[in-house]
This record gives structure tokens, C-alpha cells and sequence, in this order.
């Protein structure tokens, strides 16, 4: 029987997306002693893999492929997985409790987990389909992107976010030359605060990277189907060998809308992970969740949510008590720069710095307009952020001149904190 | 490959054969060792794969660079053998060593 032709599959869950936030849903049900049977649906061509380091370690040639992979590719079969790449998911249907593929096969589920990801937007403009624009998000991305990535060639980044930058710094450590366009006026605008944002921008700068702001690009211009240039608004034209758009993502989340599973920003879960629908969880980048260190909802694109999303899907499927819940966190690697950040910024009204920028270890502090703690940046400073991630959602007041003093014993006022 | 014993918290024993070359938190997570988290992957960010270093491999496994150190200081239940296992490249040297899981990674 080919593996293609339509048949009628069945697993007691059914994973669909292979990424982090699946892989790791698929892991964790047999380390929690889960005997029934598991189906894990990728579309991609590669196991589980991480993928932060794509736009880091990977794309500069430090890491190996296998290193990406989350589980080595064997586990899947010693742990009686079935693990189906290469195949998507089409369509869900809450009623007879199947999955549909692209292929064309079907799927019974018992429970089905949602961990569709999230797709990079690209820019709407002439040329997009050009041999060397792209985007990075898989590594089949980073695949075509890392043959193009010597040294003398020129890059142009289009969206200075973490991904953007990143990128930016890679390829300027492997001697490309390297322009940064962002139509915000100033880098990290989405995720950060000025601060932060302005020490980024010198850091590429002295780097060497040209980093534009307030730039608006108008096309993609080339010769037999190859990029050779990115055409601003102005009609200049900076040459460009590849053109790589980080200007964000988009939940997936159109397979559970249209199996009528309520979505808003994301396909919206509880506390368990769960959606609208009892026996479909949603978990990682396409869902939206109660954020209970800030009581509200959000999404959040990052590896702690993959993960932890994971966990909760599991442990109500299975029925073990609920892990606890962490501080959101993200980091970013640039140069020699390590960004840390726990909690989340939204809302702030003071960003106390700490530190010494010229140093470049530092952090800034961000407390709510009750002085009450909300988020830290720490940028080389692992104490900072680590005090932080035990502060988020505790309701700590800090008071900014203490926490601006060097001289303030950060780990006895986390402490202190705490204990008050 | 290199046989390295990982003891959890409550005692239970797990003997991996891991890969000359990776970490000790990679064949950690490759061989479903409860205890350690390891969120970051081995970016060294997250200091969720803290373990405590079998006494007379403490010279073996090298030094703890800076960064390693000052996220060590700040992690719960420290001891002078810590170390972040994604900081530990497994070699033939360390064969037989056990690393103990602290109460908690956080």
C-alpha cells in the first residue's frame, strides 16, 4: 500500500506541527507514562528541531544539523511515535474527530494538538519572487540562505527585529556587507524600549552594518530571475545579493477557524491549553493563552511558550497536576551581546537603567506606573535577568533609585522583594 | 561513547551511553532524563540544566566560563560543584562520572 493513497489512520493524539512546541508535546506524553498511541504530523522534511539557533549559531556554520534536532531521529520509532513528515494538515473535523491531509488521508483522533507554528510574512512588493529574497523560519530557509552567505556578498535585511538582527550580526561576523532596513525609527520597536533600541542600533552601526531607519523599500529589482537590488521609495537602489524580510509572523491558526474552534489573536486556549472544542488543545506560536503572571491574554512567539504550552497539553491529557507556570522569557544572541528578557515590557512607564552601557552589561528595568515590577532587558547580565524571572508576577514594588544604584545588592532586593 | 549516570533528586539512577562530542545536557534530553530542563537548548540563557558534578570529575570537566558562572550564582541551591550540563562536552574522560540533579531547576 503506498503511504500516500487515502487510508484511515488512527491515534488516541494526534500531534499536528512538528515543531518545538509538537515534538516536545509528543516527548513528554511517554515521559509521563502515556501508553496510547501517539501520531506526530510535520510538514516539514526534518524531525523536531530547534529553531532559535537558525538565525544564530546554525547560519554561522558553529552547530550541526543534528544538533537542531530536539529528540534524535531514532527516538520517534523506539518510542513507538509515528512520526509523518512531509505531510500537512488540511482540515479538522471536530465532529467525527478526524484530520484531514493534504495528501488526501484521514485521521481518527482521540485528543488532537494544534502546533501549527506561525508563517514569516513577506513584503507585498514587485520582485519578492525573486532567486534571493526569502524569509527565515525553517531550515530549509537557512538551507538556501547559507550557500549565499560569504564573505564580499551583500545582504539586505528587511525589518529590524530579533530575526532581522541577528541575521544582520551573523553574516556581518562571516564578512558580508550588511544594510538593515526598517520602516519604524528605531530597531526593536515591537518588542522593546528606546533604550534598549538605540544600544542596538550602535552596536550594528560599529559593526559596520548600515542601518536605515524610517526606510521604505518599493521593490525587489533584478536580471534572470536573480535579485540584484532592493529599490527604496526614493528610487535609490542598494545592491543586494540576498534579501532577507523579517518583518514578522502570522499565527496558523486558519485550520481551527475553519473547523469553527474559536480563534482571536491566535487560537484561543484556557489555563490547560485547551480550545473551545474539549478534545482539541492548541499549543506554541498558533495559540493564544491566559498569560497568568499579567492576567490577560496574548500570544507569545517563543521557545519558554513552545515548551511550556506542551507540558500543559500533556499533563491535562494525561491527567497530572499542571506544571508551574513560568515568567515568560526570551533571549537573543547578537555578536557578543546575550539579550535576556523575563517578563513582558507592554504598559511600562519607567525603564530604570542599571549598569554600564559603555560596558555593554547592563540592564533596564521596566515597573508599571506603580512602580511595580513588570519586565527586564539585561544585556550581558545574567544576575539581572535571573532576579527578574523570579519577580514577574509577584506584584514587587521597586523603588527606580535603588534600582538604579550600583552599588544595591540586586540578589538581597530580589530577595527582599519577595519576601515583602 | 561515554557512560554518564544522572541521579534525580529522589535517587533514581539513569546510565547513558552518550556521544563524545555533544553535552552532557544534549545526552540528557536524547535519552529522556527527567530533571533537567534545558529550555534554551544549550544557549547557555536559561539555566535550567544545573547539576551538581560527581567530586573527582570536577577537574575533568574544565572550568566554568564567565558567563556560566554568573548564572550559576544566581540559581537555586548552588554548591561549589554546579555546573550548567550544557556547558559540559562529553569525552572519554568523563566515563563513569555521575551528575546529580538539584530539587528544582529555577
Amino acid at each position: 500500500m503506498s503511504p500516500n493513497m487515502t487510508s484511515k489512520d488512527a491515534a488516541d493524539v494526534v500531534i499536528i506541527g512538528a515543531g518545538q512546541a509538537g515534538g516536545t508535546a509528543a516527548s513528554t506524553l511517554r515521559m509521563f507514562g502515556f501508553e496510547g498511541s501517539i501520531m506526530l504530523v510535520g510538514e516539514e522534511a526534518d524531525p523536531p528541531y530547534q529553531r532559535p539557533p537558525l538565525s544564530k549559531a546554525y547560519l554561522k556554520g558553529e552547530m550541526d544539523r543534528e544538533r537542531l534536532y530536539i529528540k534524535p531521529a531514532e527516538y520517534y520509532a523506539e518510542h513507538d511515535i509515528v512520526l509523518k513528515l512531509g505531510e500537512a494538515a488540511q482540515a479538522i473535523d471536530t465532529d467525527a474527530k478526524t484530520v484531514t491531509l493534504v495528501s488526501g488521508g484521514t485521521i481518527s483522533y482521540g485528543k488532537l494538538i494544534i502546533a501549527t507554528g506561525s508563517r514569516a510574512r513577506m513584503v507585498p512588493v514587485l520582485g519578492a519572487d525573486l532567486e534571493g529574497v526569502q524569509v527565515l523560519r525553517t531550515l530549509a530557509d537557512v538551507d538556501l540562505l547559507k550557500p549565499r552567505v560569504e564573505e564580499g556578498k551583500s545582504l539586505v535585511v528587511i525589518g529590524a527585529g530579533y530575526i532581522g538582527l541577528e541575521a544582520a550580526a551573523a553574516a556581518r561576523q562571516l564578512g558580508l556587507e550588511v544594510t538593515v532596513l526598517e520602516a519604524a525609527d528605531r530597531v526593536l520597536g515591537r518588542v522593546t524600549s528606546p533604550e534598549i533600541s538605540k544600544f542596538y542600533q550602535n552596536e550594528h552601526a560599529a559593526q559596520g552594518v548600515d542601518v536605515r531607519l524610517n526606510a521604505r523599500m518599493s521593490e525587489f529589482v533584478g536580471g534572470d530571475g536573480k535579485l540584484t537590488g532592493v529599490k527604496m521609495d526614493d528610487g535609490s537602489v542598494i545592491p543586494a545579493d540576498i534579501a532577507l524580510v523579517g518583518i514578522g509572523i502570522l499565527p496558523n491558526q486558519e485550520i481551527a477557524s475553519d473547523a469553527g474552534i474559536v480563534c482571536e489573536n491566535g487560537i484561543k486556549t484556557d489555563e490547560n491549553a485547551c480550545t473551545s472544542d474539549k478534545d482539541v488543545y492548541a499549543i506554541g506560536d498558533c495559540a493564544g493563552r491566559p498569560l497568568a503572571h499579567y492576567g490577560r491574554d496574548g500570544r507569545l512567539e517563543s521557545v519558554h511558550n513552545a515548551l511550556e504550552q506542551a507540558k500543559l497539553a500533556v499533563a491535562a491529557i494525561v491527567g497530572k497536576p499542571q506544571p508551574k507556570l513560568e515568567a515568560p522569557w526570551f533571549w537573543s544572541d547578537q555578536y557578543d551581546l546575550k539579550l535576556q528578557t523575563a517578563g513582558l515590557l507592554t504598559g511600562y512607564m519607567q525603564a530604570v537603567v542599571r549598569g554600564d552601557t559603555e560596558a555593554r552589561k547592563f540592564a533596564v528595568w521596566y515597573l508599571d506606573e506603580n512602580g511595580v515590577f513588570l519586565a527586564v532587558d539585561a544585556i550581558n547580565s545574567p544576575p539581572d535577568f535571573l532576579c527578574g524571572k523570579k519577580l514577574v508576577g509577584q506584584g514587587a514594588k521597586l523603588d527606580a533609585s535603588v534600582l538604579r544604584d550600583p552599588d544595591t545588592d540586586i540578589k538581597q532586593l530580589t530577595k527582599d522583594a519577595l519576601a515583602g | 561513547m561515554t557512560k554518564i549516570i544522572y541521579v534525580e533528586y529522589d535517587g533514581t539512577e539513569h546510565e547513558v551511553d552518550a556521544k563524545n562530542g555533544i553535552s552532557v545536557m544534549e545526552a540528557a534530553i536524547a535519552n529522556d532524563v527527567p530533571g533537567i530542563d534545558a529550555d534554551c537548548g544549550g544557549a547557555c540563557a536559561c539555566a535550567t540544566c544545573h547539576v551538581y558534578v560527581q567530586d573527582d570529575f570536577m577537574a575533568k570537566v574544565g572550568e566554568a566560563n564567565d558567563m556560566e558562572k554568573s548564572m550559576l550564582d544566581f540559581a537555586d541551591g548552588v554548591e561549589a560543584n554546579s555546573r550548567l550540563s550544557c556547558q559540559i562536552t562529553v569525552n572519554d574522560e568523563l566515563s563513569g562520572m555521575r551528575v546529580k540533579m538539584p530539587e528544582s531547576q529555577g
